[in-house]
């Protein structure tokens, strides 16, 4: 299908040029942060009305994984504020490029943790203790904290965005779905990057910065490792680079096999499944497990989500994938046919997410007035009272998000089916049964 | 530097000065009371120092569940505080003292230690030197155990009780001064010199009691027995509330006090529906065990929270689980 270039259009292209818009969005954005991370560690430690809480697991939740990532990709980190002070250390300059070497460390990332294995375990750590985190503003005061002192930490010692590239908890699965978004970053023509002197969207010149996020676009061929930071635009001497619209889910038209990525999809989709029984469901007992961290249950708890994630999850799909056709190994058979996990696992995310979203949507007003809980009442909205929103609507409409997320799904594994050269009926009828399993947890 | 460069990075400092600074310096400037249930620490801060003929304004939020205030001995009406809102009152106090603010919400287990103090400074115009409690003029040792070794086949009849006192010379035992001082069980004795059977005796002993007190101190009795007592000593007055079972649940850790220290020996609430407890107490004794408290069973003390007034209310209604009172 065809693609339109969005970066033909002179003032998109001039807005995502200048650097000026994006820096005013990071710095509203580091500001928002930062008062994020100062609400939870001295606002209310009641959560629905700390806007650590509210604005960052109601408000920014919603907009990240019902908005930005399905539309947008990996859009939300084109303006996450997180490497921000790290990159004005490491680069010592915030807009324009210094002349001179950079003053820290700037080492290599080391080659084997080039994967995203250290961002599935980031991502995992958060998960295994979600029901404290989510409910806790003191407890997302510090994670918030300690992801911007990380990314701070790592800018010091390695080269590039380090932390987003391969840390972050986040970016692992905003990588993984972008695949699915109808927008891309791509290079026009080839051979111009092909005979490009210096390759300076990669390394670097005096009208940018090398890719952050150490990638060359000339070898993009899916979103998941772009950050959409737009150094390459601002970069390429030959206006080679494009800002695409594009159909959805492009990207796994032709997948690739890294079994880090394929485990990505397990822990999406477990993660997903196991918070919807947590945290929507009616399990007192379990919630409670959840929530005592460090007690004997709480550890049956975690055993059971890892295990879930690790060995129920990988295990029904290996045999699903290991029952026909030996034409490809085992592992890029298991890899390729992930592929067909990434859109039912981020509709998964978007149906659960919908429910608490919907249900909790009214505290961002109390908490807009009162951020941090002091009886302030800046807006007028202190006082507005919680109440769901959309009630009536909310099981048809997660219905169709899990419906429309196994046909796409399906799609996708008949793609991916053909690539491997195997039969997608398996694959289909793991999606089919996860996603009963969905709907029951949620409806 | 160029100057795009110095305005950026300019920017980006105002921009982390301002989302620390201004929440931290808005932050230090909005004084708040903080109530936790007690084994979180409780009021926070819980002493608060005011002075005579000004008005105090205090605003409060709930850290965790919702939470009551008001002030012991305070004709006032008790403050809700919810989680994660702020309420407030304005209180002016007219004379010198320690005054105790409690919780007014049966917020857990501990919720009776939800205290705190308000020192009030300054000087009164007509200083009142405060009365002996009546337990200790007598002086009664309310830790001895009091059990009355008859008690009613029945519920007693005030109505029929009214009937045979007329027909007794029992004018040097109908006042109220006996009436404080002694206990049914007591009058049922002084009764033993007239013709009356046992159930008429008790019948006697339930008009007399009944006899000091009056509908409207009762249904303040009562209103303050739901407020203050039935999450421990039961609806009924049984010693069933629901915290008891939260106690017996709770085991040693019940008997911790905020210190953490174990030197409680708690006990199951007194049974008010108990005839050989409670008709062996004079309104007396029940006095000084309300004034007083429990000295460590986990009856707190309601000296401090209660008026003489309220007490003597919350007595007859105490009496009121034992006669069928009209």
């Amino acid at each position: 299908m065809s693609r339109v270039e969005l970066t033909r259009n002179h003032l998109i292209k001039n807005l995502l040029k200048s650097r000026y818009p994006q820096l005013i969005v990071f710095i509203i954005m580091l500001a928002g942060y930062l008062f994020a991370i100062l609400a939870g560690l001295i606002g209310t430690p009641v959560g629905s009305h700390n806007f650590s809480i509210v604005f960052v697991w109601i408000a920014w939740w919603a907009i990240l994984i019902l908005i930005a990532v399905p539309f947008f990709g990996r859009g939300w980190c084109a303006v996450c504020p997180i490497p921000l002070p790290g990159e004005w250390l490491q680069r010592g300059a915030v807009l324009n490029p210094p002349n001179k070497k950079p003053k820290w460390l700037n080492l290599r990332w080391p080659k084997f943790l080039r994967n995203i294995w250290l961002q599935n375990l980031s991502f995992l750590l958060l998960a295994l203790f979600s029901s404290v985190l989510l409910t806790t503003p003191s407890v997302t005061g510090i994670v918030l904290a300690m992801m911007l002192f990380s990314a701070i930490g790592l800018s010091m010692v390695f080269e590039r965005r380090s932390f987003c590239r391969y840390l972050c908890p986040i970016g692992g699965f905003i990588g993984l779905y972008s695949q699915t978004a109808p927008i891309e970053l791509r290079i026009k023509n080839k051979q111009i990057c092909v005979t490009c002197d210096g390759k300076p969207c990669y390394n670097g010149s005096s009208s940018g910065y090398g890719c952050p996020w150490d990638v060359f676009p000339g070898g993009l061929t899916k979103n998941t490792y772009c950050g959409l930071c737009m150094e390459c635009i601002r970069t390429c001497p030959h206006d080679n680079i494009a800002i695409n619209l594009r159909p959805f889910s492009t990207d796994l038209a032709k997948p690739t096999a890294r079994l880090d990525e394929a485990f990505k999809s397990f822990i999406m989709l477990g993660s997903a499944m196991i918070y919807a029984g947590v945290l929507l469901g009616p399990w007192g007992m379990l919630k409670d497990a959840a929530y005592n961290v460090g007690i004997s249950n709480w550890f049956v708890y975690a055993a059971v989500f890892l295990g879930i994630i690790f060995i129920i999850l990988p295990s029904l799909f290996a045999l699903c994938v290991s029952r026909f056709e030996y034409l490809n190994s085992f592992k890029k058979r298991f890899t390729i046919l992930s592929t067909a996990l990434i859109p039912l696992g981020l509709m998964f995310w978007v149906a659960f997410s919908l429910s608490f979203v919907f249900t909790n949507a009214t505290y961002i007003l109390a908490s807009l007035s009162d951020p941090l809980g002091l009886g302030w009442n800046l807006f007028g909205t202190a006082d507005a009272a919680w109440q769901p929103m959309l009630t009536s609507i909310l099981a048809p409409v997660q219905t169709l998000a899990l419906v429309g997320g196994l046909i796409w799904s399906a799609r996708t594994a008949q793609k991916a089916a053909n690539e491997a050269r195997v039969s997608s009926i398996p694959v289909i009828a793991y999606c089919f049964i996860a996603t009963l399993v969905m709907l029951w947890l949620l409806l | 530097m160029k100057p795009s460069e110095l305005l950026a990075r300019s920017l980006i400092t105002v921009a982390i000065i301002g989302a620390v600074g201004t929440p931290l310096f808005l932050w230090t400037r909005t004084p708040l009371i903080h109530a936790h249930i007690a084994e979180n620490g409780g009021w926070s801060p819980d002493v608060i120092q005011a002075e005579v003929g000004k008005p105090l304004h205090l605003r409060f939020t709930s850290d965790d569940v919702i939470h009551g205030f008001a002030v012991g001995q305070m004709d006032m009406d008790a403050v809700d505080i919810e989680p994660g809102k702020v309420s407030d009152i304005t209180l002016t106090f007219d004379k010198p003292g320690i005054y105790t603010f409690f919780c007014t919400r049966w917020c857990g287990l501990n919720h009776w230690r939800l205290r705190g103090t308000i020192e009030v400074n300054g000087s009164s115009p007509t200083p009142k030197p405060a009365s002996v409690p009546l337990y200790v003029t007598l002086g009664l040792d309310i830790d001895a155990p009091h059990n009355a070794p008859i008690v009613p086949g029945q519920l007693p009849s005030p109505f029929r009780g009214e009937q045979l006192a007329q027909t007794l010379s029992i004018e040097q035992i109908a006042t109220h001064e006996y009436y404080v001082s002694n206990s049914p069980y007591q009058l049922y004795k002084d009764l033993n010199s007239t013709n009356l059977t046992d159930s008429e005796k008790w019948d006697v002993v339930s008009y007399m009691w009944q006899s000091n007190t009056t509908p409207v101190a009762l249904a303040n009795g009562q209103k303050l027995y739901a407020q203050n007592c039935a999450a421990c000593h039961g609806e009924h007055g049984a010693g069933d509330g629901v915290f008891a079972d939260d106690l017996k649940a709770a085991g040693d850790s019940s008997k911790q006090n905020m210190m953490g220290d174990n030197n409680m020996s708690m006990q199951t609430p007194a049974n008010f529906a108990d005839p050989t407890r409670m008709l062996a107490a004079s309104p007396a004794l029940l006095q000084g065990k309300i004034l007083r408290g429990g000295m460590g069973t986990g009856m707190p003390m309601w000296g401090v929270i209660f008026t003489e007034e309220q007490i003597w209310d919350l007595i007859a209604y105490l009496y009121s689980f034992q006669f069928k009172y009209q």
